[in-house]
């Protein structure tokens, strides 16, 4: 790292980070080059992808009927590699809602919406969306109305969840593209609904 | 179209649990890395689906091969059975991966 005057000692984590990493690659057991391809990789996968599967299931309702069914057969067709990833695909509906928790840790399904935000591991989040899931969705200014089922989908295993938000009405008609371009992450989680 | 999945193991541990059938989450509180939220335990909910089956994750952190992979279900509890004092709609639901060998019918 190129020192531009603003040091500050390591934390633990980063300490023990930097001691693995050099100590992996001074034993010959992966390069340099592999670990920053696996970062670049990493950084590459953004909810841009999630986002465009929304919209291709919003055009195409065979599609969707495939997302809802096989959730990595569909998005492979899409050419979105997901190896290993079992992704359960949740719809909203007019009468249900849908939002995303890992109680347990942090499970998120990083190949379709990249690194999770801090939010989504904080205790705060994982203990109260379980607990009280419309305070919270209030607290993200989302007001789900009484007669609306919330269902909470805790990823305590092997499954991870993508919520399939509601197209907003006033959207007839435009191109996939402009379709996913309003499909935040925060819709993919459960705890904003897109807006046209 | 019924989600399905593919089961990635060669499964010892057939399947018991049909979907909408009834069952408890065992109440227990064995030592190590358990994917079974506390919060949960001893609480009866309906099977949505089955996942497929998974090596055991229990016997992964024991670093063993957690075979016979054991079958996980994806199950539906009753918010306002899980917290007695939940606000919100008697609708509301959260779903939960757990298991086989920490469910029994209910």
């Amino acid at each position: 790292m190129k020192d531009n005057g603003t040091y500050k000692p390591l934390t633990y984590f980063q300490l023990m980070e930097v001691s693995l990493r050099e100590l992996l690659v001074e034993k010959g057991v992966i390069t340099e080059a592999q670990i920053e391809e696996a970062v670049q990789d990493m950084r590459r996968r953004t909810p841009e992808r999630g986002a465009s599967v929304v919209a291709r299931a919003w055009v195409d309702p065979q599609f969707k009927q495939r997302l809802l069914a096989d959730g990595p057969g569909a998005c492979e067709s899409l050419g979105i590699d997901v190896p290993k990833l079992r992704l359960v695909v949740v719809e909203n509906t007019p009468g249900v809602h849908n939002a995303i928790v890992c109680t347990l840790c942090s499970c998120y399904p990083r190949m379709l919406l990249g690194i999770p935000p801090d939010w989504y591991k904080s205790r705060n989040y994982r203990s109260r969306m379980v607990r009280e899931p419309r305070s919270v969705l209030a607290e993200f200014g989302l007001n789900i109305p009484e007669e609306v089922q919330i269902r909470v989908h805790d990823s305590t295993a092997d499954m991870r969840y993508m919520v399939l938000p509601m197209r907003p009405p006033g959207t007839e008609g435009w191109s996939e593209e402009r379709l996913a371009s309003i499909v935040t992450r925060n819709a993919m989680i459960g705890v904003a609904v897109p807006a046209a | 179209m019924q989600p399905q999945f593919v089961t990635q193991y060669a499964s010892g541990v057939a399947p018991c649990f049909q979907v909408g059938e009834r069952v408890r989450v065992r109440k227990a509180a064995p030592p190590g890395h358990i994917r079974t939220p506390f919060y949960i335990r001893g609480h009866a909910g309906t099977i949505e689906r089955l996942c497929g089956s998974f090596p055991n994750p229990e016997e992964l952190a024991q670093m063993r091969d957690g075979l016979p992979a054991q079958p996980l279900y994806r199950v539906r509890f009753r918010q306002k059975d899980v917290w007695p004092d939940y606000r919100g709609s008697d609708a509301d639901v959260v779903e939960i991966e757990i298991f086989q060998h920490w469910l029994e019918k209910a």
